[in-house]
Formats: structure tokens, sequence, C-alpha cells
């Protein structure tokens, strides 16, 4: 059984792109000997929107559904993790455990109200948008979790690393991350050959079609939906258990679901590696040019925002596919998908 | 707290002050002080504010009282500091990144950063990394309820600023010779809105105050237009209105409070905005009355006129107000620690500040002075209220410098 | 709470509508004709904001006499930004666009941040601190000549729509493409047209808007969301129905803060644009979509 597995993980993986992606695993896992604390901090962060990233686009990637609204996902994977440590102390795994139903749910509400009532397109874009709204408005006021003053995750102690209850130095967490969004690549590799993937790629491409081929398009959307909503929830935990501190108003931000789009698009929606990809450019250039400026003692603030647009611009109107499937075919790879 | 001036204009500023500084530091080094230089030379201080983003604007007030300190400092003999100034982009992510850049860079000692969310991040880092953190500004509790042995606040928390503002109020009241018996509460619902809101429900009853709260209020922090919410405040029918607010919503209540045409008796407010230069400038003669009660320097001490006279230098016509006295002082902190540490070591400079003993300092209260969980406990808050464009301080008696006005004086008559 | 309240905080919610309403028709035009998703609509009325600040600042004027040289002004560059950038977008799938839009809103966006700062600008007026006193009756003065400026300018567009031939071709094009292009329309002009005039109502909207609200930038994005949940609301494609929906979106949010906590107000908004999403997704005044 773990034969047949393997063989399913690895149809249609090229010898050379498994080579170069064990090069990238490699130097990924061996990073936190070579760099900073600085750079492994801005690595966390690429990862994590790597990871997020990532998760969305099942969504829209593989089902073609576009979510503007997916800090939902992470403020309440973040607010349910967060609260069950600081009122039952109940760890960050466990914590996920629990985020993952409500996620779901979340995501599944979602679903249904668009799916069942024909909302699609745009419209469902601006659905997500006002139920990531509503969330952040709602928590704002809810006092259980501290509303707009803010949950703060106690932090106790530095000393040792506690992967069980995610405390410990940057290096832990990186390597949770790590494990994190290589684990969600291997997920998504595996969703994109199966039965479930096929269908989503006929939704995605001709949803009427699908139907008329006897798919039950309602069906897989869902579970698309819900998906995603779940893998997305675990950004929202590791961000609670990082940075200690959660407000709904940054949390549940539109700003904060627009950022999570802008890894995938500029990567490649619908690829693999695309978000990845996309995490990795869009931030490293962004905090190397942040870099770059304070070198030349130019202090123009909101830069790195211009230039995410920028970005995005060009990628849209030059790149429509991202910048994944260029630089595939220049490395020889080539599309491993039909 | 947010200063009028663009981000060009304070760079521009920025220049001339450091070609100031630099010919007050040779000035100084050829005076007759006793300066002390410990044996690594300058203080690498890691100063960590919002410089883009939201909270530029108070990011840029505050950057004021880093630009005036170096040669107050060293007039008063302290050693010097290498300010190495770094931009948290109003952003927890970027707060904390920028934290580890900078010590990555050599920094010593780390300064910051107005806002909690992202104060809390940088402590973490500075807790981790054992390099101490002074906060100039940042009002959540929890801050300072971690156990950290690095960090140290010298701004009060929520609670206190609420029980200070009780405090002050009343003796406002005893020397109006009034008090109001109903009030309205408004207040902003973000971070230190609803903080403050909090603190009013547990810490009031302590101080068996003259009025009641008839209305409770919060507003949302994006809201482009208060109307209703002014509305319903004059709707409550109470003589006076407490409000914590920002300033650009200070402004906002404002108008609406003279298109409403309502003047209540007093408007008390326990936060920024209400004072600030933007405020006083913008509205002119509208902006005078508001009683502010919060942490502010002090008239009467000796460094407040020094640091008045250096602002008067790089922002004429700007009143002395919280965020440049506090950036200040936690920069004073960080150099008398140096001082009396001897050393860079950040294990010894932390004691040093936890030992920290300043009498002589620019905000209201005995001074400086840290107890076990790094706070100081004893920052006192003022009563200052808007007059002709200047803020004459109320109250603590020992700090003040006028008398109240009360009842404010009719909008509608104003001119 | 006594009537005269109610009343007042009504009268304020219907004429602030009425501008939120002028900006929502700029949508409806730019959507319901180009099927363009305007994501940068809220971001194109910040921008018009500032423009007024700082002329009115300069020339030492009242925003309203800067209302036709501002729309004027944004007609350009709606016109430009069509022909130029978004036009060969039309074909491409709807996320392609609308992604090409968000884009360009978080580059204008923040450009004025760094341009203007965070702060708060305002333009001063000779009125801007007056209402109108009927007995308890209190009305803010400001408020009634941006609502009054509003309908005219919407009333002059109904009227260019209905009675000139652009107009006239304008629509047709939005009815049925092909059929317009057999006709020999130049659609392609139409279309940049078009978004001109949507751009334009969005300057004279954004004009009127700073003497109700104070122009930051970060203003955009709420300001985008509130032009979709009004236009979905009123009715996609139906002029009325983007003015209808203003109103209502309008008062609705004064009298939701009014009885419940006004931090609040904006889930009424929301609530009632997934009610219309699921329950008559063509809006109260639209047509049903195709």
């Amino acid at each position: 059984m773990i034969a047949r597995l393997i063989a399913r993980l690895t149809v249609g993986v090229t010898p050379r792109s498994a080579v170069l992606l064990a090069a990238l695993l490699a130097a990924l896992l061996a990073t936190p000997w070579l760099v900073n604390d600085y750079l492994l901090t801005v690595l966390i962060i690429i990862l994590y929107f790597a990871y997020a990233g990532q998760a969305w686009n099942i969504m829209m990637g593989f089902a073609g559904q576009l979510s503007l609204g997916h800090a939902l996902y992470v403020g309440l994977g973040g607010y349910v993790a967060a609260t069950l440590f600081t009122r039952f102390g109940i760890g960050p795994w466990l914590g996920f455990i629990a985020a993952i139903p409500v996620a779901t749910a979340a995501g599944a509400v979602i679903g249904f109200l668009a799916f069942r009532f024909r909302v699609a397109g745009i419209y469902f874009a601006i659905l997500t948008i006002a139920f990531a709204e509503f969330a952040r408005i709602g928590f704002d006021h809810w006092d259980y979790v501290n509303a707009s003053s803010g949950l703060f995750v106690p932090v106790k102690q530095y000393a040792h690393n506690n992967p069980w209850l995610l405390r410990g130095d940057p290096t832990m967490f990186y390597y949770v991350i790590l494990g994190a969004t290589a684990f969600l690549f291997v997920l998504c590799h595996f969703l994109m050959r199966s039965r479930v993937g096929y269908f989503w790629l006929a939704i995605r491409e001709d949803e009427v079609a699908a139907r008329a081929a006897g798919i039950d398009t309602f069906r897989y959307k869902m579970i698309a939906v819900m998906v995603s909503a779940a893998m997305t929830s675990f950004a929202g935990v590791f961000y609670a258990f990082f940075y200690n501190n959660l407000f709904p108003e940054q949390v549940f931000s539109i700003f904060r679901s627009v950022e999570i789009i802008l890894g995938p698009i500029i990567g490649g929606i619908g690829t693999l590696f695309g978000p990845i990809l996309g995490a990795f450019v869009l931030k490293g250039l962004a905090e190397a040019l942040n870099s770059a400026m304070t070198a030349f003692g130019i202090e123009l603030p909101g830069v790195t925002q211009v230039f995410y647009g920028v970005c995005l611009l060009i990628v849209v109107v030059a790149l429509p596919d991202g910048v994944w499937p260029p630089l595939a075919r220049l490395l020889g790879i080539g599309r491993s998908k039909p | 707290m947010t200063h009028k001036t663009q981000s060009n204009s304070a760079r521009l500023t920025r220049r001339t002050v450091t070609a100031g500084l630099g010919a007050a530091g040779f000035i100084a080094g050829v005076a007759p002080f006793n300066i002390v230089r410990a044996a690594g030379g300058p203080l690498k201080v890691g100063v960590l504010l919002p410089r883009s983003g939201l909270q530029a604007g108070i990011g840029q007030s505050c950057q004021l009282g880093v630009d005036m300190a170096p040669a107050i400092l060293k007039s008063l003999g302290l050693p010097e500091l290498q300010i190495m100034n770094a931009d948290t982009e109003s952003n927890v992510d970027t707060a904390r990144a920028r934290a580890e850049k900078v010590i990555s860079e050599g920094a010593q000692l780390l300064v910051g950063a107005f806002d909690s969310g992202q104060t809390t991040a940088i402590a973490q880092v500075a807790e981790q990394k054992g390099i101490p953190l002074v906060i100039n500004i940042a009002g959540s509790p929890a801050i300072t309820e971690q156990g950290y042995k690095f960090v140290f606040r010298n701004f009060p928390t929520g609670p206190m600023i609420v029980g200070d503002a009780f405090t002050n109020q009343k003796e406002v009241f005893a020397a109006a010779g009034t008090a109001p018996k109903t009030v309205v509460f408004m207040h902003i619902n973000d971070t230190y809105g609803t903080a403050i809101a909090g603190a009013v429900d547990h810490v009031m009853p302590k101080f068996d105050m003259p009025y009641t709260i008839v209305e409770k209020i919060s507003y949302d922090p994006a809201a482009r237009d208060l109307s209703v919410e002014v509305a319903k405040a004059k709707a409550a029918n109470a003589d006076a209105l407490l409000v914590v607010s920002r300033l650009n919503d200070a402004m906002l209540l404002t108008r609406e409070l003279v298109k409403q045409r309502w003047t209540p008796q007093a408007i008390m407010s326990m936060g920024p905005g209400w004072y600030e230069d933007q405020y006083l400038k913008t509205l002119g003669k509208l902006a005078d009355g508001p009683i502010s009660l919060s942490p502010a320097p002090d008239p009467h001490k000796k460094l407040t006129a020094v640091l008045e006279a250096a602002l008067a230098k790089v922002a004429p016509g700007d009143n002395l107000n919280a965020n440049h006295s506090f950036t200040f002082e936690a920069l004073l902190v960080a150099a008398d620690a140096y001082k009396r540490a001897g050393s860079t070591d950040p294990k010894a400079l932390a004691e040093a500040i936890r030992t920290t003993n300043i009498t002589d300092n620019v905000n209201i209260g005995p001074g400086i002075t840290f107890n076990a969980k790094g706070q100081n406990d004893k920052v006192k808050d003022a009563a200052f209220q808007n007059r002709g464009g200047k803020l004459v301080t109320l109250a603590p008696k020992d700090a003040a410098n006028g008398k109240p006005e009360w009842p404010m004086k009719s909008y509608q008559s104003r001119g | 709470m006594p009537l005269e309240v109610y009343l007042n905080v009504a009268i304020g919610g219907v004429l602030t509508g009425l501008v939120y309403g002028l900006m929502a028709l700029g949508l409806s035009v730019i959507f319901g004709v180009v099927r363009v998703v305007n994501f940068a609509h809220g971001e194109m009325m910040t921008v018009a904001m500032f423009l007024a600040v700082v002329l009115c600042a300069a020339l030492h004027v009242d925003p309203l006499v800067l209302l036709v040289p501002i729309a004027a002004v944004l007609f350009v560059f709606g016109y430009a930004l069509q022909r130029g950038l978004i036009n060969p977008f039309i074909t491409r799938p709807e996320h392609s666009q609308f992604l090409l839009l968000v884009a360009l809103a978080i580059i204008i966006t923040n450009t004025l941040l760094i341009v203007f700062g965070p702060d708060a600008r305002t333009v001063q007026t000779a009125y801007g601190f007056d209402s109108f006193q009927f007995g308890q009756i209190i009305v803010d003065a400001a408020k009634v000549y941006a609502g009054i400026a509003a309908i005219i300018f919407a009333a002059a567009l109904f009227v260019f729509f209905r009675y000139t031939l652009i107009g006239k071709a304008i629509r047709a094009g939005a009815d049925n493409h092909t059929g317009a292009l057999v006709v020999g329309l130049d659609v392609k002009r139409l279309y940049a047209l078009t978004f001109g005039l949507g751009a334009a109502c969005v300057g004279a909207a954004g004009t009127m808007m700073t003497l109700l609200v104070d122009a930051t930038p970060m203003l955009g994005p709420s300001y985008t969301l509130l032009a979709f949940v009004i236009v979905i609301t009123g009715g996609l494609g139906s002029m009325p129905g983007a003015l209808v929906g203003g109103v209502l979106i309008g008062l609705t949010e004064a009298l939701a803060g009014l009885l419940f906590t006004p931090s609040a107000k904006s889930m009424f908004a929301f609530a009632i644009l997934v009610l219309v999403l699921l329950f008559r997704p063509q809006g109260i005044l639209g047509k049903r979509l195709a």
C-alpha cells in the first residue's frame, strides 16, 4: 500500500524536477546554520505566505473560485488556537485540530450560500469580502476574545524549544513552517492527481460542460472550499503563536486577504510551485529593496506596497500565467500536469 | 500625537538637526564638561517607530523626540548614543523583522514602538536575544505582565492612565468649583480606546466620582463621519463629554458638535488628539476648551524648558507633547544606564536600567524608576486645557500653571 | 430617544447617501456597460478628493466650484486608462481584469500615502461648520449642498444617456455588443468614453465628498467596497438603482448606528449585501442579467 502511495505521488514527476526539488529542500533545511536570525525571520515570513498562498490556491487555482476574504480562515484558526491556549492551556497542535472544523464550517457556509444561490465570479469574491469583514467587526466587539484590545498569548520562556507548545526560538518556528509548507505541497500534488483534482480541473475550465458530463459540481466546489479553509487555518495558528498577539483589525483585514493572494498570482495560479515561488519573489525582493534603500539613505515610506502593486501589475499584464511557467520551461521541467 | 509636517519637511528638518548636532557635539567636545566616554564608545540604540503606514504621523512626532535627544544628553554629561532608526511600517510582522535586523546590525539596546501590538512583537525578540528594550509609549498592561527581564516601560498602562485621570478630574472640579452630574462617554473602538474603556469600568467605582456615565458610545476608528454618534451623544442630554479618541476623530467630533449645536459643559479626553498641534491649528478658536487627561511634560521641570527650546528650533510653533517627551525620556534612560553600567554588555545595561532613578526628567511624576516587572509605576498624568493655541496645565497641583475655564464657551458664540 | 434625533440622523443619512449614490453611479456605468470590474473605484474617488483638497488650498475656492474641472480631469484619466490599459482585458477572464484593477488600486493608494502622508486633509469652506435649523430639526449645511449637487449631476447624466446620440449609442453597446458593432458603432471608443464618464462621476462625487469627510489615502478600499455594495443592492445597469441603493445604504448605516453600537454599523451594509446576493442578485431596480 505504501508502495502504491509512493507510486501515485511520483506519477508525472520527471527525474529532473525531482532532483531540483530535492536540492531546494536540502538548501532550505540547511538554511538556519547559514544565516542570521534576521534573515531567518524574513524566510519564516516568506514561507508563511507561501503556505497561505498555497492553501488559497486550492480554491482558486484548482477550482476556479476567487476568494478575497481568506483572512477569515487565518483569523479563525488563530483565535481558536489562541483562545484554547490562553483559557484552557490546550497546546497549538490540538488547537489546530479544533480549528479545522471551525474554519471548514465557515468555508462550508460561504460555499453553500454561494453555490446554492448561483453566486459566482466577482460576486463570489465580494461575498467572501463581506464575510471576512463581518468577522472582523464581530470579533472587534466580542469580549470573550478581548475584542479590539487584542488577544495576547502569554510568552513564558524562550530558553528551550518546545515544539509541542510552539514556544522557542526562530529556528524552531522556521522548521515548523517549512514542514507545513512541504506537507501542503505534497498534499496538493496528491490532490491534483486524484479524481477530485481532475474534476476540479474540469470545473475550472468549463463548469457548464462539467455539469453536463455528470460531475456534481456543487459537491466538488464545496470540497475545494472546505479543504482550502481548513489548510489556511493552520497559517492562523502559526501566526498566533509566532507573534503572540491577535487584533481583529489586523488579522481579518482585507489587506491581509490581498497579501495572501499576491504570492500565488505572481507565481502562477493553479500551478503547484507558483505560490512558493511567488512568495519568495515578492517578499524577498521587497526586503532587498528596503535594504538597498536604507543603504542609500533613501527613506520613502510606503514604497514596499507600491512595489507589490507594480509587481502585480506587470505580472497581470505581461505574464498572466505567473512567473513560474516560463521559469519552469527554462529549467526544463515543463508542465508536470496535463 | 500626529505631527502635521509631511515626511519631506521632517527629513529636511532631521538633516538640519543633524548638522546642528554636529556643531553641538563639537562644542560639547571642547567644553569643560565631564563627559564620560565608556569603554565601547557610543551605545548603539535601535529606535523602532512607525515611520510609514497608518501611524506614520505619530511616528514622525516621536522621531522629533529622538532628534532632539543627542545634543541635550550631551549637555547633561551623559554618554553618546548612536541612533539606528528603523521603520515598523505600522505593522506587526515588519516590527518583528526590523527588530531582528537592527539587533543583527549590532544594536545594544532598543527603544520603541508606540503601538502595543508591534511593541509586543519587539519585546519578544528583545527578551529572547537578551537585549534591553525601553518602551517609549505603549499602553497595554499585558506587555509588562509576561515576566520579562529585559523589557522596561516608562509610560503608564491603560489602567494607570484612567486612575490618574479620575484623580485629576476631581482636582479640576475643585478648582472650577463645580462638577458635571451626568456624562456621556464616547470612545474609539481600537486597542487603546477599548483598553481605556475597560479600565474605566473597573477603576471608576473606586473613585467615587460626582457624575454617572449615562451613555457609552463606541465608534469605528475608520468612521468617515461621526454625525450619528454625536447625535446619539447629544440625545443623552448629559452635562459633559468624556472621550477617548485620536487626532482625526477629535477634529471630526468637534466639527459635528458645532454643526449639531451642542456645547457640553466640558470635554474631558483621556487620550491623544485634542491637544495636538494639528487640532489646535486647524480649528483655531473652536479648539479652545477641551481638557486632556493624559501623560505629559511637566511645565515646571527644568528639562522641559530645555526640550521646548530645542523643539522651537526644529518645529517652530509646535507645542511640546507626550510623543516628544516620552521618546526623549526613553533615550535618557538608555544614556543614564550606559553611564552607570560602564559597559555595553546587555545584561549589565538591563541591571543598570532596573536601578534607574532619575528625578530630573521631563514628564509629570516623581521621576523615572522601574518596579520588579520593569514598569515605571510612578508616572503620573496631567490635566491640561486648550487655551488660545497653547496648553495650560490644570492638575496635579505641583505641576499646574493655570485655572480651569469652566464651562466651555458655546461654540456658536465663538465667532 | 426623541423623534427629532431620528429625523436628524435620517436626513443626514439620506443626503450622504446621495453622494455615495453618485459614486456608485459611476461604477454602475462602468460595470454595467463596459463590464469591467473596477476594483480601483474607491481609489479613483480618493484621488479626486485629494485633487479637490490641493486645488482648494491653492486657489482658495469652494470645492463645488471645482466640481466640473475635477470631473473633467477624471474623465480624461478614465478614458486613457480604459483605452490604454484595460481594453485588452475585456475579453480576458474576469479575475484577470479584476486583479489588474487591484494592482492599480494598491499603487494609487500607496502613492497617495507617500505623497500626502497618512494625516487627514480637509477643505476649509465658509459653511464648513454651518447648519440649518428648523425648529428641532438641525441639518448639516455642507451635506445639503453636497446632496443637491449630487442630484443635479446625476440628473445631467441621466439626460445625457437618454437624449443624446452618444448616450444612446453607449446604451446600445451595453445591451448588445455585436449588434452595436454591426450597426457600425466604434465600440472601443464608446467603451473608453463610458469609462471616462464613470470616472467623471467619481470625480464629481469625490469633490462633493470633501465637504463631508476628510481625505486620507486609506479611504480607497472602503469606498470601493461601498460602491460595490450599493451597485449590487440597487441593481446593476440601473442608474436610478445606484442612487436608490446609495440612499438606502446611507440611511441604513445612519439608523443602525443610532439604534445599535455605532462601531458595528458597517455590519448592516454587509448583511444587506449578503441578503441581496442570495435572494435578489439583480438588485432592487436591476434587470436580470443573462
